[in-house]
């Protein structure tokens, strides 16, 4: 039992986090949280369950067209949503706008798609058992992308660029860095990671048009207890909101857990707005 | 004084107002008078579009307030529409305990309803937007899981019977007359909230919060009553739509509903009744137009959402804006008339010899002393003049005044008794007022509108009176458009009063707040740079007006960078320079002090 809950909980809380990275890249371009991020991951699910499972395409070229559906939306997302309302930031209008396309997306695919879940393809012709691929797969997503960002960010020069964009817009302008490629590179790969996300774990999801809100939500609790922009923290406090929901799930049953995340995750944010491990920012008058 | 009174008396204000009375209720008229006559044309199936356009406004009235004017994006509203309708269902279905009547059960659904919408609002007040959005999101998200798995209680996938209300509510028409009725009554009492001090405030706090708190609006017990209100209709329509529905499940609240709601808001626009009440009705008459468009509505819904975000935000609303498409006459002037003050100003509270003093303030961020050790007296009717280079600490030394900073050592006393530390809008409630750099206004609002949220302290009705506009909320609005009308007549601004602020020229926009600040007849006021971006002519103006306000009693504290101006006026000033007094004393002791002349002045 203990091992189920560990288990289970842990690939989840990868979901979670990895969702939560995707807040956390789009974020760093553009100071912009986006409703897409979710849509992400459930695209990530259907893609790979239309390609694999619907058309046979093997599974490497499934996997690689989930991802391209992925970067696509990304893209769209910087270009439709976010791009036009970034000059007037304080009227919060990139909520309304990242949400509609976040409905249009998920509205689209419940329409083509179906609003059943239907299954995901196993991806290797194993036997299930223990530990199944379906747990260790969304594990092995979230640490290649917190090395494959590490390594990014720390040795490479686009990297570099993205963590200057990051720190300070206006000065990495004034350096002379193409502020609005970055951008659409940033929206790009976090639609690679959110579909990665949604791929690897759809055989615990399912491919359902359903899981963009629901991920929506519990992807955005490690960004917001982690800290904005932190992806360290948004990792540590996914696998902590796995592990949580199941353990909640097991004794309280399963309703009841969401009850529960909700309210924790309602009452830390309350106690400190800024995060777990985030610092407080000063407000100008 | 041979200026004729008469022309700023109210009269003038109620004429204004009343044909414009007429203009704003005349659609709401038509709309009650199709409402009644409805059953007359319509037939069987449009009486249930009808029966739903009016459950659903019933909730959206109230969710307007939240998301329209307090600006604050719920966008799982749903929640509390399923929660009503569960409430009201199963206690009059009497699955837990005995059945109740279905009144006594909507009634019921309307506490519960406004006990959640208190708790899914509570976090709106100390969260960021997408992190409220967020959490209202999730809300929606658990009931419905709670609602499927509550089998017991809720009947889980397979639902539970909605009530059904008595005679003579209990046949289709009557249905409709009940929930038409009360569509109208949440129509009204919404209508009064947005005409209230309470209904400005919230936009205050929706467009601009930091001169919100200035006029002493409390954010959290303002949205709490709005939350409060918004849960009860919400819930209360969630009963009418189970009833409505005859038999509810889980599956009849998608979140595809609140993001009807949400749109219906959004295309009829902020800040206004009769734009989301036009957008509802559209919402849901709509996808009956075009049958094989029903699966694509929530899409073209969504498509309409992104359109009116990127295209207009203003909605409906603006579009029916049609006094203010006129154009202003151009070249107009203000002629500010210091003679009102002392009406206006009329012994302000805890006028006499106060004095506002600072000792010894100081305040470092980081490794920088923005103010270190300051000391300041402003007497009660004189003015006493801030100048210095950029950076030397001014604008922080009246951020400490008006509690947006806490001094790190020192004290802020107001005759005497030491300033509560960062408690913003209590600084209204002792009677200081300030203005800002930029002008912090409520654009979409009118400029009589923007003034009478300098005086919503002073109001006297609870919220409640407003929401049923009961005769203490009409004394208050009488008084707070005639005292706005005056301070506008003394900044000389009274010829503008209808017109929406946002129209307005950079030096009308600094005379509005002036007039806003003189609201709470102020014993101190601060001003920051009111002077910036006037012309030559416009800052003589200024500096008569603000001389006559410092002879009404009113302690004055100018923070400017016009030297001419200070010395023109002021009967004190002090010379800060890298938060340190660099100089102190009387304008001609200042103009012929060397360091001051060296450093500052130049020359």
């Amino acid at each position: 039992m203990v091992e189920s809950i560990v288990s289970t909980g842990l690939a989840i809380g990868c979901i979670y986090a990895l969702i939560g990275i995707t807040y956390n890249v789009m974020f760093s371009a553009s100071r912009v949280f986006s409703f897409t991020a979710g849509t992400l991951g459930m695209l990530g699910g259907v893609l790979g369950s239309l390609f694999i499972g619907r058309l046979g395409l093997p599974v490497a070229v499934g996997f690689l067209l989930a991802l391209a559906g992925g970067v696509l939306l990304g893209i769209v997302t910087e270009i439709v949503a976010v791009r036009p309302v970034l000059k007037s930031l304080d009227q919060h209008l990139y909520v309304l706008s990242t949400l509609a396309l976040a409905l249009i997306v998920q509205q689209f695919t419940a329409i083509e798609w179906g609003t059943e879940a239907r299954p995901f393809p196993r991806l290797f012709d194993i036997a299930r058992g223990g530990f199944d691929q379906q747990f260790w797969l969304p594990m092995l997503a979230c640490a290649t992308v917190i090395v494959g960002l590490e390594l990014l960010y720390r040795h490479t020069l686009i990297g570099r660029a993205f963590l200057a964009i990051a720190e300070d817009t206006y000065a990495a302008r004034a350096l002379g860095l193409p502020e609005r490629s970055l951008r659409m590179a940033s929206y790009a790969l976090a639609g690679a990671i959110g579909a990665l996300a949604g791929f690897a774990g759809g055989e615990m999801l399912l491919a359902f048009f359903g899981n963009g809100p629901m991920l929506t939500f519990y992807g955005f609790v490690p960004v917001a207890l982690g800290g904005m922009g932190n992806n360290r923290g948004a990792v540590v406090a996914g696998l902590l909101l796995g592990l949580f929901q199941q353990t909640a799930n097991f004794l309280v049953g399963g309703i009841f857990a969401s009850v529960a995340v909700f309210t924790v995750f309602i009452i830390v944010l309350l106690a400190r707005p800024e995060g777990l491990a985030g610092a407080a920012v000063q407000r100008r008058v | 004084m041979d200026m004729p009174m008469a022309q700023v008396r109210p009269g003038r204000a109620d004429t204004l107002g009343a044909t414009s009375a007429l203009g704003v209720a005349l659609p709401f008229l038509v709309l009650l008078a199709i409402g009644v006559t409805f059953p007359l044309f319509g037939g069987g199936y449009w009486g249930v579009i009808a029966t739903r356009a009016c459950v659903y406004w019933v909730l959206v009235s109230g969710l307007n307030l939240v998301v329209g004017f307090a600006g604050q994006i719920a966008i799982g509203w749903v929640a509390l529409l399923t929660l009503g309708a569960y409430t009201t269902s199963v206690l009059a279905a009497g699955n837990v305990m005995p059945a109740l009547p279905p009144y006594l059960a909507l009634a019921i659904a309307a506490v519960v309803g406004a006990i959640f919408g208190l708790i899914v609002g509570l976090p709106a007040l100390r969260l960021r937007t997408f992190y409220f959005a967020i959490t209202t999101l999730g809300f929606a998200t658990i009931v419905t899981q709670v609602a499927l798995a509550w089998q017991s209680v809720t009947g889980g996938g397979v639902g539970v019977a909605g009530p059904i209300f008595p005679k003579p509510f209990d046949s289709q028409w009557g249905f409709y007359y009940f929930c038409f009725g009360l569509a109208a009554i949440c129509t009204w009492m919404t209508a009064n909230i947005a005409a209230s001090r309470f209904g400005r405030a919230l936009t205050a706090i929706r467009d601009a919060e930091v001169a919100a708190e200035a006029c002493g609006i409390a954010k959290p017990q303002l949205l709490a009553l709005v939350f409060l209100f918004s849960g009860a209709v919400a819930a209360v329509a969630g009963g009418l739509f189970a009833s409505l529905q005859s038999y509810i499940t889980p599956d009849a609240f998608t979140l595809d509903l609140s993001v009807l709601f949400f749109i219906a808001i959004l295309i009829g626009g902020r800040s206004s009744i009769l734009g989301p009440l036009l957008g509802t009705i559209l919402l849901t008459v709509l996808p009956e137009f075009a049958a094989p468009l029903v699966a694509w509505s929530t899409f073209l819904y969504a498509v309409l959402l992104l359109v009116i975000v990127l295209a207009m935000p203003g909605g409906i609303a603006e579009l029916l804006d049609f006094k203010n498409r006129r154009p202003l006459e151009s070249g107009r002037a203000i002629v500010p008339r210091p003679e009102l003050l002392d009406r206006l100003l009329a012994a302000p509270a805890g006028a006499g010899a106060g004095a506002l003093t600072l000792e010894q303030v100081a305040l470092a961020f980081g490794g920088v002393h923005a103010i270190d050790g300051l000391d300041l007296e402003i007497r009660s009717g004189q003015i006493h003049g801030l100048i210095g280079p950029n950076g030397s600490g001014k604008t922080t030394t009246l951020n400490v005044i008006s509690g947006y900073y806490a001094q790190q050592s020192g004290a802020v006393r107001l005759n005497g008794a030491a300033l509560p530390v960062l408690e913003r809008h209590r600084r209204a409630h002792m009677r200081i007022a300030r203005t800002f750099q930029t002008p912090r206004i409520v654009g979409s609002a009118s400029v009589l509108q923007n003034v009478m949220i300098g005086g919503t302290i002073d109001g006297e009705c609870t919220f409640v009176e407003s929401l049923l506009s009961l005769p203490r909320h009409r004394r208050d609005e009488v008084l707070l458009r005639d005292t706005a009308m005056l301070a506008l007549a003394a900044v000389g601004l009274e010829r503008l009063a209808p017109v929406r602020a946002d129209r307005l020229q950079h030096s009308e926009l600094r005379f509005t707040e002036i007039a806003r600040a003189l609201m709470l007849r102020p014993a101190f006021l601060l001003l920051d740079e009111p002077a910036a971006g006037l012309s030559a002519e416009e800052i003589g103006r200024l500096g008569a007006l603000v001389v006559a306000i410092a002879r009404a009693g009113t302690g004055v504290l100018l923070v400017e960078h016009h030297a001419d101006l200070i010395f023109d006026i002021c009967h004190h000033v002090t010379v800060l320079n890298l938060g340190k007094n660099l100089a102190a004393g009387t304008p001609a002791e200042i103009r012929s002090h060397r360091e001051v002349v060296n450093a500052y002045l130049g020359g």
